[in-house]
């Protein structure tokens, strides 16, 4: 059956409040998800204060001041720090989105900034998540361009209006905040591609370019990969950049009923 | 959430049994039952305030008539196939043991198949006037 109570060693214990930094006036308090693989103890809630005044806006601006001035041990995944790469994606105050897009100041004025690694995933230390499924997943739509024709001397030519059709899909960084927070995904992940491999298997689809279309179709036309969707739209309020898989998994529905009926 | 301990890779874990290729006909059937019943709904509500308060041979009379019985058999049709369809998503959703699953979704089955013979049965004896 679907799970929905925590297994008894990921049961959150009560953390460790860190003293408030020396000397700072203005502070804002942060309660991170912790969890260490070695020492045997199950996740626990630390409280932080950071200084505002000596960091800069961003969620993401944050948890690296927490980093350097109060505990080193604190681990998450950062990159590009600019909504680019997707690595610094995390559960702020309750909604999946990338920590360096998301402004401390927009969460709840005045509460705490609670950070959470990705929902229902397995969790490697603190707020990193482990991504092998999702990757998995995203590998197995075969995201490249198909053909059979020889390859042009120059280029595959693409139409703008074909161009444009891709617009709203390729933006996708794979992120994973659409998937995590999807319901279906929790209950189904080992079965269901989830939101963010289906968009992206859209994206392919649709591209005028590919000749692999059908076959494409053929390898989602499944109850569990690809109709395990009941269109929650969980995935297009987490999307940080705006995307709707919803509506790219909808497009993929209407293609296969359009080829059978 | 645990996940498989086997040494297979994850591309080999998530490519499993491969696509079935199947649950396009079920989504169709879906949303073609639920338009048909939208369709239905208004004169079967009407065909039930007609059989308010009536005894069998009121009902009888009023089933007697072709479009009446015609319009409440469709109805059982598409409201059965619809509660089937959408029965099995649901366990498919939330029944993850093998077996548990198959004994559920066959159930449904029969249950929804049973329900829908039932009703029709009703439906054709009143209308016979027997």
């Amino acid at each position: 059956m679907a799970e929905f109570t925590l297994p008894k060693n990921s049961k959150i214990t009560g953390g460790k409040t860190w003293p408030r930094p020396a000397g700072a006036t203005e502070t804002r308090e942060f309660r991170v998800y912790r969890w260490n693989p070695d020492d045997g103890k199950n996740p626990s809630v630390d409280t932080y204060h950071v200084d505002i005044n000596d960091c800069g806006p961003m969620v993401l601006d944050g948890l690296i001041w927490i980093k350097n001035n109060i505990d080193p041990t604190l681990t998450f995944r950062r990159s590009c720090r600019e909504g680019v790469c997707g690595s610094c994606a995390m559960n702020i105050d309750g909604q999946n989105t990338l920590a360096c897009t998301k402004s401390m100041h927009d969460v709840a004025a005045g509460g705490a900034v609670k950070v959470n690694p990705l929902p229902h995933q397995p969790v490697v230390k603190d707020l990193v998540p482990d991504l092998t499924n999702f990757y998995a997943q995203y590998a197995s739509i075969e995201p490249w361009l198909k053909t059979t024709t020889p390859t042009p001397q120059k280029e595959w030519k693409q139409s703008h209006e074909d161009r444009e059709k891709l617009d709203g899909l390729y933006e996708c960084i794979l992120c994973a905040c659409c998937s995590t927070s999807c319901p279906s995904y929790w209950w189904n992940s080992d079965r269901f591609l989830g939101p963010a491999a289906l968009l992206q298997a859209t994206r392919w689809v649709k591209d005028s370019r590919d000749e692999a279309t059908g076959e494409r179709l053929d390898n989602l036309e499944d109850p569990f990969r690809l109709y395990r969707c009941h269109t929650i739209m969980n995935c297009a309020k987490a999307c940080p950049k705006g995307l709707n898989p919803s509506e790219a998994i909808a497009e993929l529905k209407l293609k296969l009923v359009e080829r059978q009926i | 959430m645990s996940r498989p301990s086997s040494m297979r890779t994850p591309l080999g874990r998530v490519r499993n049994l491969g696509s079935s290729h199947s649950g396009t006909t079920d989504f169709w059937r879906q949303r073609l039952t639920a338009v048909a019943m939208t369709l239905l709904i208004v004169p079967v509500i009407v065909i039930v305030l007609m059989l308010i308060g009536r005894n069998q041979a009121g009902a009888a009379q009023i089933l007697g008539s072709l479009p009446i019985a015609i319009i409440l058999v469709l109805f059982i049709i598409a409201s059965a196939w619809h509660m089937k369809i959408g029965m099995q998503i649901v366990i498919e959703d939330y029944v993850h043991n093998e077996t548990v699953k198959l004994v559920s979704v066959m159930a449904n089955n029969f249950f929804c198949i049973a329900v829908a013979l039932a009703s029709i049965y009703a439906i054709l004896k009143l209308s016979s006037g027997v």
